[in-house]
């Protein structure tokens, strides 16, 4: 794993996709600190412009994440990864790592910006350093849903374009939901449709049917007689379920002087997760 | 030691390994031979365990690559049909990183890189990045990791490709060095390159094994279908007069020769005969000098074409499908002459 993560640092830096990543970050953050905390305004709260420009990640890190796996099975590198002795979870932590630590040079200095506002008036450090905490765990799991992506594909472009999609539609959310219906009946109809999704990407993995029409049916049922037994606690469950999706959202919690450590929690999930479904993206195209 | 059981790789409705089964003994030399498509990539990418197989097992020293692949992909070395290389390193960062990737202990890290540099002659490319070399060098840079660290086991697919007629004379030298101490397989669709450097040849075609033996075992094998290609100065009448008198002859046919009075004589010889010396004889008593006297049948090319074309049949592939591999096959032969020369002119 180190052999992968210290080859993968250095590429970062030898292609310089690691220095501009690191560059545009810092001046977008930049700039709004200089404008808002520093220019006129005097703002004392740095963890508010973190989630002001967290827009800027859902640009960079699909350019951070595109070539983690496209780009060793379009070179056929990846040959040597599989079949040197090493775990596949090996080496998609190396990868992993190796992105996280891209992302946690620009935090480190951003560490140097409540100093500042402390240099010249009142700073509030525990808020802030909290937020550049929740802001570099939102980073890393969006890092990791690039990664996966990236490891659907051989094209870089397609890898980054799908990652772009993926982080504006969770970007995105809350204002997409509000389209939806609160009404029970609805949310209850949604969920199904959730459930009957769920259940076709599962059969898509593993081309297995019945355990797919299984898991559906039995899904539903239990949706249905929930819905039957007591149908209060269906209404507006579906936006308030695909709301609590939003990392953006979460974030917000931090700025709002919150220690939400569910959220926390949430964010290092998501991580785990899509760390977890690379490995067996990985792994089942060794298999198909 | 590898033991192969049953393989079997199906992708869709295309089996391209097909109850694949051999073992691989130590410290023996193996060819993997095999027109295009055969399988023989397939075949090396689940004995490494890049790909896994459908079903079947692939044992090496006793440990199953999809069950403990640490322990047994530490025994092998592998070069893929295309080096497996980071264009973005250079050669000796690559290869330190090839080496901790093995998990060769730091300390031997820097001797090993250095020997495996020096084996295969890429220690004056060591500070260029890979992506400015030569398609050769990168041969040899992605061969270079495969020896890295001295595994067991050294598997190459198609290992002298790109490379030119010295560095193809150089790696195969490399190859017989190597498989002193360690068990190699390597994979070719040229005859000529296998006959060379294997004790030991594996025909595939179609992803089944069609034959498995010592190329000499080979040879042997289908000598008995030997047949004659003779010039001789004689009249049609006279000629068949000889012919019909030496036993052992099945048939001829005969067709006027480019020389003036000769014929051009076609002959196939019954199993385990040889009428060379009675032919001679005879036609010498009868005044038929002979030209030229060439036995066809017995080169491992044709038991090749053979072997790898009655699977085609099988296969009920169209007439030009067949004709096609069979060129396939006989153009290595072709670059194996101009190689040959090439070499005369650099020694």
């Amino acid at each position: 794993m180190a052999a992968i993560y210290k080859r993968e640092l250095k590429a970062y830096f030898s292609n310089m996709i690691g220095y501009l990543f690191i560059a545009f970050t810092v001046l977008i953050v930049g700039l709004f600190f200089c404008y808002n905390n520093l220019g006129s305004y005097g703002w004392p709260y740095f963890g508010a412009i973190l989630g002001s420009v967290s827009f800027v990640m859902m640009l960079t890190i699909p350019v951070l994440t595109m070539r983690s796996f496209s780009d060793d099975r379009h070179s056929k590198a990846d040959q040597l990864l599989l079949t040197a002795p090493v775990t596949v979870a090996e080496i998609t932590l190396g990868k992993y790592l190796a992105m996280v630590t891209v992302l946690a040079i620009p935090m480190v200095i951003f560490c140097a910006c409540p100093l500042i506002i402390g240099s010249v008036g009142k700073a509030y450090y525990l808020t802030d350093y909290v937020c550049i905490l929740a802001f570099f765990l939102m980073g890393s799991a969006y890092i990791a849903i690039g990664m996966f992506i990236s490891s659907l594909t051989e094209s870089q472009i397609i890898a980054a374009v799908g990652t772009l999609g993926a982080l504006v539609a969770l970007y995105l959310i809350e204002g997409l939901t509000s389209f939806l219906p609160s009404t029970a009946a609805a949310s209850a109809l949604g969920f199904c449709a959730v459930m009957l999704l769920a259940a076709l990407c599962y059969y898509g993995l593993t081309r297995n049917w019945m355990a797919a029409a299984a898991a559906a049916g039995i899904g539903i049922l239990i949706i249905g007689g929930l819905y039957l037994w007591n149908p209060e606690m269906f209404a507006g469950a579906l936006p308030d379920f695909l709301n609590s999706l939003s990392l953006d959202k979460r974030y917000n919690n931090f700025t709002d002087n919150v220690l939400d450590v569910k959220s926390l929690v949430y964010m290092i999930s998501v991580s785990g997760v899509f760390i977890f479904l690379t490995v067996q993206s990985v792994q089942k195209r060794r298999w198909s | 030691m590898i033991e192969v059981k049953d393989l079997v790789k199906r992708y869709g409705n295309h089996m391209a390994v097909d109850h694949l089964s051999f073992t691989v003994e130590k410290g023996q030399i193996y060819g993997f031979l095999g027109p295009n498509g055969a399988g023989k990539s397939t075949t090396m990418n689940i004995m490494t365990g890049y790909i896994a197989a459908t079903s079947g097992q692939v044992l090496i020293n006793g440990h199953d690559i999809l069950e403990e692949p640490e322990e047994a992909k530490k025994c092998i070395g592998y070069l893929p049909e295309i080096p497996p290389l980071y264009t973005d390193m250079t050669v000796s960062e690559y290869l330190l990183f090839a080496a901790r990737l093995k998990k060769i202990p730091a300390k031997e890290q820097k001797a090993q890189i250095l020997q495996a540099a020096e084996m295969v002659k890429i220690t004056d490319v060591a500070d260029r990045l890979i992506k400015n070399l030569s398609k050769g060098y990168k041969q040899r840079v992605g061969l270079a990791q495969a020896v890295l660290g001295m595994p067991e086991i050294l598997i190459l697919d198609e290992p002298t490709v790109g490379l030119d007629p010295k560095q193809i004379i150089e790696i195969r030298e490399l190859i017989r060095e190597l498989a002193k101490n360690h068990t190699v397989i390597l994979s070719s669709h040229i005859l000529s390159e296998i006959q060379e450097v294997c004790n030991y040849i594996l025909i595939i075609s179609g992803g089944k094994l069609v034959a498995s033996d010592t190329p000499e075992r080979l040879e042997q094998s289908r000598k008995a279908s030997m047949r004659l290609k003779a010039l001789i100065r004689a009249d049609r009448d006279q000629l068949e007069g000889v012919l019909k008198q030496i036993p052992g002859i099945r048939s001829w046919t005969t067709e006027n020769g480019n020389e003036a009075g000769c014929l051009r004589t076609d002959l196939e010889i019954s199993e385990g005969e040889d009428v060379r010396d009675s032919l001679f004889y005879a036609l010498a008593e009868a005044k038929c000098p002979i030209y030229e006297l060439r036995a066809e049948g017995n080169t491992l090319e044709d038991i090749f074409l053979k072997l790898t074309g009655e699977n085609a049949e099988n296969l009920n592939l169209s007439e030009e499908e067949f004709s096609e591999k069979e060129v396939a096959a006989e153009l290595p032969e072709d670059s194996e002459e101009t190689e040959e020369t090439g070499n005369g002119g650099n020694l």
